[in-house]
């Protein structure tokens, strides 16, 4: 889950980190008071969860409270890649004299957080890591005992900070390493960190990623998520406990598994099919989660076939047949169903399903070219009931 | 011939008496494992499975009464990182973490203590391991699995039953099944299960299930070329999945380009691995190595 830029700097201040005074506007009446009160000149940033923000036009910045108010209009009725713009943070404008590169992401190769640092701030992170991977100083953290303070001064020599800085620089990022380790984060970033003409050291812009599985012990945090970033479908899915990404194609998939639900929107499109998404019903399948999982697939219009893959080792596959039978009572689907069950009572749950009119396979294979064949309009069954 | 579990093996299990550690006990012992323990704070003194096996108030206390040496981890995930450290302090040499959703900073210590204790962990968010015929610890059912010459190492739950299924169906048997588990930061990764497949002297070829995201199959490439000898056929799962978007597995997500399953296929193939198109060819391409 990402947090808003405000949301971020917040969390930083709270950690010792300095951010530029500023407040969030929801209207452009809001946005002019905060203008009035920091003093005219100041940056209007649209709080959407995509970068590019600045090249889209929705980081501006006002000379006056009442262009404030007028680029405050401006932003607020933006879409920024297809994100409806709800919120602005309104914050001082400053004068710039360096801008570096403040970050720390967990390193999935050396299984520990990595603290980066650039000379080069402002621009995107990994364009650098690209095109000059040299420039951006890594310091990998033992996460049994975190972020030593000779860590944090290496890291201030190698990006070439004046000594007057470094104190400041390496409270900064002390501040950052508790930020991380305080909220469970899997990246957190500023950038820039700016110093000003006035010899102020800022987080100009800040980003936060969290671990989604440790929400559990941040409820805080799980109050803070933006809904608009995603898909309907995906938050519905959520509270079922299904994983649901929606896809392009034309057959929706509902699988026991995320490892077997890739593989079985592989082999769709191995045959020459599209999947419509990837689907993992995940352990025990019963009538309630099976008639979630079968709504939310159907709730994509472009959906001709829905191929549904169990693999029944724990999970028995006549109480699966159960809960699809049961969902179809309540779903009434307009499409046809291809079911391959196999493992535990796999024979008995397939008669159960063939009885119903569904249309069985016992291989992956047979399921994915029958369900392929379906979406073509090459094979036609017709209607259930 | 089996890799890290057989019939030996003396198994604890913590969190035995919660739904899914009471459900999954039975299982085990009836597949014929050597259950021997099981460890629920507060509930010591108890007995379950009609009173065949002992419960436990702590890994410690269960060690020393019973000898076990493996455990296996049924604890929900916000207790799991903890229970991990109870069977290293305890002195469990091989532990089996069943738990799925462990926040990937717990992971991250976890996997950093064991490291210095020389503790095998496998998983988390992992079926556990199969040695057909003599011991299944964590949650692969056992009647898809025959005994047999095949080595299998997997990131994945159900795609892993599949392929079972598959060598089943064709009469072929397995070694040892061992699922690595689909998180960004696990236990024992490809390369460790795979020199303990190339060093034991029944495994006659291997399987390697992957998928999409981080660089495990890459690494287990340049090791299958240097190391093993022994032929290996792969599977990986996720050719038809977007960027940027995390299917399913916390570690199953193609970022920034790398971790995707052409670069994968490419490095295992530049390996001499072969590679199955769909689950069921795995079977199909392991037969003609086998009794030769």
């Amino acid at each position: 889950m990402n947090l808003h830029e405000y949301q971020s700097k917040q969390i930083f201040a709270r950690f010792g980190i300095p951010i530029p005074r500023g407040k969030v506007a929801l209207n452009s009446t809001e946005a002019k008071h905060i203008a009035e009160e920091l003093g005219g000149r100041v940056v209007i940033k649209s709080q959407v969860l995509v970068g590019g923000r600045g090249k889209a036009g929705g980081i501006r910045l006002a000379r006056s409270p009442e262009e404030a108010e007028e680029l405050a209009t401006l932003i607020l009725g933006m879409e920024i890649r297809g994100l409806p713009v709800r919120k602005i943070l309104v914050d001082e404008a400053v004068n710039i004299e360096r801008e570096l590169y403040l970050g720390i992401a967990n390193d999935r190769n050396a299984r520990c957080p990595v603290m980066m640092a650039s000379a080069e701030g402002g621009v995107d992170i990994e364009e650098i890591a690209r095109r000059s991977p040299e420039k951006i100083i890594k310091v990998y953290i033992d996460p049994l005992i975190g972020l030593r303070d000779y860590q944090s001064r290496d890291i201030a020599v190698a990006i070439d900070l004046p000594r007057e800085y470094w104190k400041t620089f390496m409270n900064i990022a002390e501040g950052l390493w508790r930020v991380y380790t305080a909220h469970d984060a899997t990246l957190v970033e500023i950038n820039p960190l700016v110093i000003t003409a006035d010899k102020r050291m800022l987080a100009l812009d800040g980003k936060m990623s969290v671990d989604d599985n440790a929400l559990f012990r941040h409820p805080d945090l799980v109050e803070m998520r933006d809904l608009d970033v995603e898909a309907p479908a995906e938050v519905e899915a959520r509270k079922y406990g299904l994983s649901y990404i929606k896809l392009e194609g034309e057959i929706g998939c509902m699988v026991n598994g995320a490892g077997l639900a890739m593989a079985t929107m592989d082999i769709i499109k191995l045959h020459g099919g599209e999947p419509a998404n990837f689907l993992d019903i995940g352990g025990g399948a019963g009538a309630d989660k099976v008639a979630a999982a079968l709504r939310i697939i159907l709730s994509d219009p472009k959906v001709k076939v829905v191929l549904i893959n169990i693999f029944g080792g724990i999970t028995r596959c006549d109480e699966v047949a159960r809960g699809i039978l049961g969902a179809l009572s309540e779903v009434r689907p307009r499409v046809p169903m291809v079911v391959r069950l196999v493992g535990t009572n796999a024979e008995e749950g397939r008669r159960m399903l063939a009885d119903a009119h569904m249309i069985t396979a016992e291989t992956l294979v047979e399921a994915a070219q029958k369900a392929v064949a379906i979406s073509k309009g090459d094979l036609v069954y017709e209607h259930l009931d | 011939m089996s890799i890290l579990i057989n019939r030996k093996s003396r198994v604890l299990v913590q969190g035995i008496t919660g739904h899914e550690g009471s459900f999954h006990t039975q299982q085990m012992y009836a597949y014929g494992t050597n259950i021997v323990a099981g460890v629920t704070p507060g509930k010591g003194g108890e007995w379950v499975l009609d009173g065949k096996i002992p419960v436990f108030d702590s890994v410690k206390i269960a060690v020393e009464a019973t000898g076990a040496d493996v455990s296996v981890i049924f604890v929900p995930a916000r207790f799991a990182p903890d229970a991990i450290f109870e069977a290293a302090d305890a002195g469990i040499s091989l532990i089996f973490c069943i738990t799925e959703g462990i926040p990937v900073q717990d992971m991250m210590r976890v996997k950093r203590y064991l490291d210095q204790k020389q503790v095998r962990l496998v998983g988390p968010n992992c079926p556990g391991a199969l040695t057909p015929g003599e011991c299944k610890v964590g949650i692969i059912p056992g009647n898809i699995a025959l005994p047999g010459n095949v080595g299998v190492v997997s990131r994945s739950g159900t795609l892993t039953y599949e392929v079972l299924y598959a060598l089943k169906l064709k009469g072929i048997g397995v070694s040892t099944c061992v699922g690595i588990g689909g998180d960004p930061i696990q236990g024992m990764d490809f390369i460790d299960v795979l020199s303990l497949f190339e060093a034991d002297p029944h495994t006659e070829a291997i399987v390697l299930i992957g998928e999409i995201g981080g660089n495990n199959e890459e690494r287990a490439a340049e090791y299958i070329t240097r190391h093993v000898t022994k032929p290996v056929v792969g599977f990986i799962a996720g050719r038809s999945a977007p960027p940027g978007k995390r299917m399913g597995h916390a570690g199953a997500i193609i970022e920034g380009g790398a971790g995707t399953a052409e670069h994968k296929i490419n490095a295992l193939e530049a390996a001499g691995v072969r590679i199955a198109e769909h689950p069921e060819q795995v079977a199909d391409l392991v037969e003609p190595y086998l009794g030769k």
